[in-house]
């Protein structure tokens, strides 16, 4: 059997590799822009708008300029994805219990063009608007599908759709309603593609109070579960300890990397982040138990054997768990990341990137440390022990 | 094997049980225990679904003065208005719930115009005694209902569909208001003094409208007058006598009721202030393409880990599989049962636990291939299989179950709020594993090892071992 444990100090050194780079940059974020993360408006309050305007082409100037004439001249703004043509079908004539109908009619029509995408039905004041997006569709298809449909009134016109999202101060209602309103007048906005959020900062300070109560909630209660999980094992504490360890590890990778993101892309720490880290805590001490359980198994029954080898053997023969377990975990958090939406995809690559660092973590972190503590090898620990032992 | 033909028996049931939940129906279910053509029981599973998937608005409002200023009453008393606002709007399916000392969270499902909706919320209550002479006998078909009034017509801003369906006086012209609640000094609840059994509200009148209140009361003796909040119609006394400082209001009222009227005329004037805290508006486009994809994401990711469990461990394999089908079963029949509101973090807690819920099986049948290498015949294997791994499953679950519990106290700050979702969906799914991952998953492995036992004696690799 291949010696995992023997060579812990290399895992140690990988461990410090991966952790080190990542307080730099979270001290480096913290002097240059005052906290160790971007935050999202969930903790530092604000507003979002997700734009998507049908008509004229809308630049950020006009954006900014807006934003600036009520107040709020510090706005960052992002383009949400390419600029697309679209049909606008406006005032048709459908009956609400034909809405389904129609819907499946025109989706049937796109689909038998090369470039089918979205389409909704919306209604409004009693009249209903059909959006087709699809450039390469000639007019007089959609007049020939929707033929039954179409009134003196009717209008179909082809439109550009522009995406913007903004991100500015907390606003009160008034002001959103002023802004919306000046918007709408930059280029008619799409209700049904639009989100706004605005989160004051009471809200916002309450959701960090929480936050915070919570990482320290947790941190408390899975000690307390592992020692008394562990109670009947020689050591009992030194389990805890260790599986902590692998905790903190993880919880340090995960925000290194997101200090990183932050910087490069943009990415914000949100309470979402907060629940991915509590997960992958939660999943990190899972890992470890499943292997500190086997341990726990052999001890009575190798008595003769050195603890390191006990150890090595139980995370040889938990590894095939581990992995197909953490492979399965993968499988389901791929397919998110690959065909699920784009608003929970940072939430799941954090979930996954914690998980990783999980499996790695109780395999090559905490069950070392065991052996690493037991062979005195901990300099602080192993001072204390001398002493125990010399008095 | 009796009880795992047993247990077969229970988890057929169940799934089958399950599957007609999950399925959806447009008809309720109904017991008619009695035969007396209503239902006794009724039954109807509907899924919820978060804003964030249907698109709507939720508000969060505060009250703009101190906590200690105002009763809890008065903030429940306010969280009423706001729902009668609400209703008038024609919203159904809103939810308003008050929060805390002094906040009230409204969700309006399908609204996508916020700056009308919280403009609405945010006006002031409006108390009207409106003149209804000539209809004594026929207020009965009023009360309960809205109707127009000229002074609505003066102060509010009214939607089109509002001025349209709000009923009007017998000449269709809006009905005269006299007196609105900035009248009103005081209201309170008494007893009745000729009734003795019966519950009264008395009320005060503002020095300066006393005069237009008394002429108004002199000219209509025998007539009724109606009290109009917010425009709907909460009683059609009649006028007794003339009245100018104040008067009683009579009828059948309970002591509850007279409470609540009198907190309405107290309050209705000017409940406490509220201001916008938080407010999330969703477009229903947006939300309908998040669900499509997290199907498509959801049904790919498992049937990858069908694949694997079948690949990886052949005969197990299958029992894993089919535990997994009966686990996604009874988790997607809980939510609906319970319910949990599906948001996107949960349906993403429970993609989650899908992926973990193999977890236990792994554990199982790597103790199992353990045991077989170490020699033990097929039926030990399993035995000690199942035996052993159990502490591991429990404790191993237990912590991330730890988690979810405090992650979904966490998701009681308002600001969190979809945080809950999540941690409620993954920690179902982590408890549902410890019956699927252990007993469905024996059952369907001894039935299936029973019935090719030959085969998997002379071909090990069937157990992937």
């Amino acid at each position: 059997m291949f010696n995992l444990v023997e060579k812990r100090r290399w895992y140690f050194l990988i461990s410090a590799m991966l952790i080190i780079p990542g307080l730099l940059i979270m001290g480096y974020s913290w002097t240059t822009t005052g906290a160790p993360f971007r935050l999202s408006i969930d903790f530092a309050g604000g507003s979002i708008y997700d734009l998507a305007f049908e008509g004229d082409v809308v630049s950020e100037s006009q954006l900014r300029e807006v934003f600036a004439a009520n107040g709020d001249d510090n706005v960052i703004i992002q383009q949400l994805g390419q600029s697309l043509q679209r049909w606008l079908i406006s005032d048709i004539a459908i009956e609400v219990d034909n809405r389904e109908e129609v819907a499946s009619l025109v989706a049937d029509a796109v689909a038998s063009t090369p470039f089918a995408d979205v389409v909704s039905v919306e209604e409004r004041d009693n009249m209903f608007i059909i959006r087709v997006d699809d450039a390469d569709i000639e007019e007089s298809t959609i007049r020939d599908v929707l033929a039954e449909f179409i009134m003196d009134e009717t209008t179909i016109e082809q439109v550009t759709v522009t995406g913007w999202s903004v991100r500015g101060s907390f606003q009160n209602e008034e002001v959103v309603s002023q802004i919306l309103v000046q918007l709408n007048e930059l280029s008619p906005i799409d209700r049904n593609a639009f989100r706004s959020e605005t989160i004051s900062s009471t809200i916002g300070e309450e959701v960090t109070r929480a936050a915070l109560f919570a990482v320290l909630a947790a941190a408390v209660i899975i000690t307390g579960f592992i020692v008394v999980a562990f109670r009947q094992v020689p050591n009992a504490f030194r389990y805890g300890v260790c599986a902590i360890t692998a905790m903190v590890h993880d919880i340090l990778v995960v925000m290194g990397a997101m200090s990183l993101l932050g910087l490069l892309l943009g990415w914000e720490v949100d309470a979402l982040f907060l629940t991915a880290v509590l997960t992958v805590v939660g999943f990190s001490v899972q890992d470890s138990i499943v292997v500190f359980d086997r341990i726990r198994e052999n001890i009575p029954l190798r008595l003769g054997e050195p603890y390191e080898t006990i150890v090595n053997r139980s995370l040889w023969e938990t590894i095939h768990r581990s992995l197909a377990t953490q492979l399965n975990a993968f499988f389901i958090m791929i397919a998110i990341l690959l065909f699920g939406g784009d608003t929970i995809q940072q939430f799941i690559f954090i979930l996954f990137l914690g998980l990783l660092t999980g499996s790695y973590s109780s395999l090559f972190t905490a069950v070392p440390m065991l052996v690493s503590w037991e062979k005195g090898e901990i300099p602080f620990v192993n001072q204390k022990q001398a002493l125990q032992e010399a008095s | 094997m009796n009880t795992h033909i047993r247990w077969l028996i229970v988890i057929v049931l169940l799934s089958v049980f399950c599957l007609w939940v999950v399925i959806p129906s447009d008809e309720d279910f109904e017991l008619d225990f009695n035969d007396d053509g209503t239902p006794d029981l009724v039954f109807r599973a509907e899924q919820p679904l978060g804003l964030d998937l249907v698109g709507g608005l939720r508000v969060l409002l505060q009250a703009t003065i101190p906590e200690s200023e105002f009763e809890t009453d008065d903030l429940i008393e306010t969280a009423n208005s706001v729902s009668r606002r609400i209703n008038a709007l024609g919203l159904s399916e809103a939810t308003i719930q008050v929060q805390g000392g002094n906040r009230v969270l409204i969700e309006l499902p399908g609204v996508t115009d916020r700056e009308q909706a919280i403009s609405t919320i945010q006006q002031t209550a409006l108390l009207e005694f409106v003149d209804f002479g000539g209809l004594a006998g026929q207020t009965e078909r009023y009360i309960g209902q809205r109707i127009l009034t000229d002074v609505q017509l003066e102060l509010q801003t009214l939607t089109e569909e509002q001025i349209a369906t709000r009923l009007r006086s017998v000449t269709d012209e809006p009905f005269v208001t006299i007196i609105t609640g900035s009248a009103l000094k005081a209201a309170s609840a008494q007893l009745d003094q000729q009734l003795g059994a019966s519950w009264a509200i008395a009320f005060e009148i503002k020095p300066e409208f006393q005069q237009i209140f008394a002429e108004f009361t002199a000219s209509r003796i025998g007539q009724p007058m109606a009290i109009v909040l917010d425009g709907e119609v909460l009683s059609a006394p009649t006028v007794q006598s003339e009245l100018s400082s104040g008067g009683v209001i009579t009828g059948q009222f309970t002591q509850e009721e007279a409470q609540t009227l009198a907190l309405q005329l107290r309050s209705g004037a000017l409940p406490i202030p509220l201001r916008v805290e938080s407010a999330v508006e969703v477009g229903a486009t947006l939300g309908r393409a998040s669900v499509e994809l997290s199907i498509k994401a959801g049904i790919i990711g498992v049937i990858v880990v069908l694949t694997f469990m079948l690949l990886f461990y052949r005969v197990p394999g299958i029992a894993a599989d089919l535990a997994l089908a009966v686990f996604i079963l009874l988790n997607m029949a809980l939510f609906k049962l319970i319910p949990v509101t599906l948001t996107l973090p949960a349906i993403t807690g429970f993609l989650i636990s899908i992926g973990t819920a193999v977890d236990g099986n792994i554990l199982i049948f790597e103790r199992i291939k353990e045991e077989l290498r170490a020699g033990k015949e097929m039926q030990e294997a399993l035995d000690t299989g199942f035996d052993r791994a159990w502490t591991s499953i429990r404790d191993s679950n237990l912590s991330t179950i730890i988690i979810c519990g405090i992650l979904f106290l966490f998701g009681q700050t308002p600001g969190a709020s979809i945080v809950s979702g999540f941690a409620v969906t993954l920690a179902l799914g982590l408890i549902l594993n410890l019956f699927t991952a252990i007993i469905v998953t024996r059952t369907f492995l001894y039935i299936i090892t029973g019935i090719m036992h030959d085969a998997i004696e002379n071909h090990k690799w069937l157990l992937g071992a």
